[in-house]
């Protein structure tokens, strides 16, 4: 049981959903994460942007900043519910 | 990491702020790094917790990049000709006083062309909120000087740095008479969501100014880099004060930017006042426009 405690503590409180089409590759949402958890790839969407990606899933904290500092629409963060043990 | 930890996929919440978009009309001519977008999420994110009945929200832009917003917004709106989204505003509050009338324009749009509106609007303390997105230059037009451009600065319009004046736009809003002052950036995304809230629940006339990058016309001719260099600089220059003297909070380019709420107060709106003299004058005779359109709508 302490061992699970354990492990749900380290695991992401939260995610986020990059919609790459979308991003004009401003750099914003990289910049101003507080955990600093996103990076812009080396891979280009298909107007020729570098888009983000979620490189340290484990820290996002799902706080929105990035949703909210997004001028394209093109990512929101969300909290996660821990999904029950049966399902 | 353990799988079960994991949500999933169907459980993913969809874009808060699609259903507040017309999204057939995505994607938007904003450039990259533009911060009218960013404006804009907040503005979504103020209503969503604001609880306002949506059917009963307008939002009235002029022209420019901002008053594209009118066009995007899936609510009821208007984009009006230049400079007169205030009076267009003016008329819908009057015409139905139930409605709450935003107003999303730009600086040109609001204190150059529409400036007269703007102070009257103010004097008048019309219940409307006016958010207002200064980049501190015509952008849609190719960077032409505007009255909120900092002196020193240079636009298509002056080659050589610009010498006029610049309006103050929070001591011009007080001075005429606002009831909610405040200043945001485009990089204070939660005050700004909170300012926005507390605007749209105000009784009269109410002012946010917030300052965006425009990396394409404004940044790019000041050699200040692209929207992001920008947004760095809002976040290492911005001081916030609330309630600052708004005398002091004059934008000097690149100076220190003093942003927060300035002004909070109370004072009768248009409306109250019209309704409180004429009920004095004539009495009983005397039917408030609200409780006329109830009689007309019966």
């Amino acid at each position: 049981m302490a061992e699970v405690a354990e492990q749900t503590k380290k695991a992401a409180k939260g995610s986020v959903v990059i919609s790459a089409e979308r991003c004009k590759g401003c750099g914003f949402c990289v910049e101003f994460c507080p955990p600093e958890v996103l990076e812009l790839a080396s891979e280009y969407n298909s107007k020729g942007y570098h888009t983000p990606i979620l490189v340290k899933r484990e820290l996002c904290t799902g706080c929105d900043i990035c949703g909210m500092v997004c001028p394209d629409f093109a990512i929101y963060g969300y909290i996660m519910k821990k999904k029950s043990k049966e399902a | 990491m353990p799988e079960e930890l994991y949500e999933i996929e169907a459980n993913i919440p969809a874009n808060p702020i699609e259903e507040y978009l017309r999204m057939d009309r995505m994607p938007h001519i904003w450039c990259p790094g533009c911060g009218i977008g960013t404006t804009v999420n907040c503005f979504v994110r103020a209503l969503q917790t604001s609880g306002l009945d949506l059917d009963k929200v307008a939002v009235v832009s002029g022209i420019g990049c901002t008053g594209r917003v009118a066009g995007y917004m899936n609510l009821d709106s208007f984009h009006t000709t230049h400079g007169r989204a205030i009076p267009f505003a003016t008329g819908l509050k009057l015409a139905n006083p139930e409605l709450k009338v935003v107003v999303y324009s730009g600086d040109g749009d609001l204190t150059a062309i529409g400036g007269n509106h703007f102070i009257h609007a103010a004097r008048r303390n019309m219940d409307i909120t006016v958010i207002l997105i200064n980049n501190m230059i015509y952008g849609m037009t190719g960077g032409q000087v505007a009255p909120t451009t900092p002196v020193g600065a240079t636009a298509s319009t002056t080659p050589h740095g610009n010498f006029e004046e610049t309006f103050n736009l929070p001591f011009l809003a007080e001075s005429c008479g606002a009831v909610y002052v405040a200043r945001w950036t485009a990089h204070h995304v939660r005050h700004l969501t909170k300012s926005i809230k507390e605007a749209l629940a105000k009784k009269g006339f109410s002012f946010i100014e917030i300052l965006a990058p425009c990396p394409t016309l404004y940044s790019r001719r000041n050699k200040l880099g692209d929207g992001l260099d920008q947004m760095e600089f809002y976040r290492d220059h911005s001081q916030i004060k609330n309630g600052a003297d708004t005398k002091s909070v004059a934008i000097d380019f690149q100076g220190d930017i003093v942003v927060g709420k300035f002004v909070d107060k109370e004072r009768p709106t248009y409306l109250e006042a019209m309704n409180n003299h004429y009920q004095k004058k004539y009495g009983d005779r005397y039917v408030p426009s609200e409780e006329m359109r109830k009689v007309f709508h019966a």
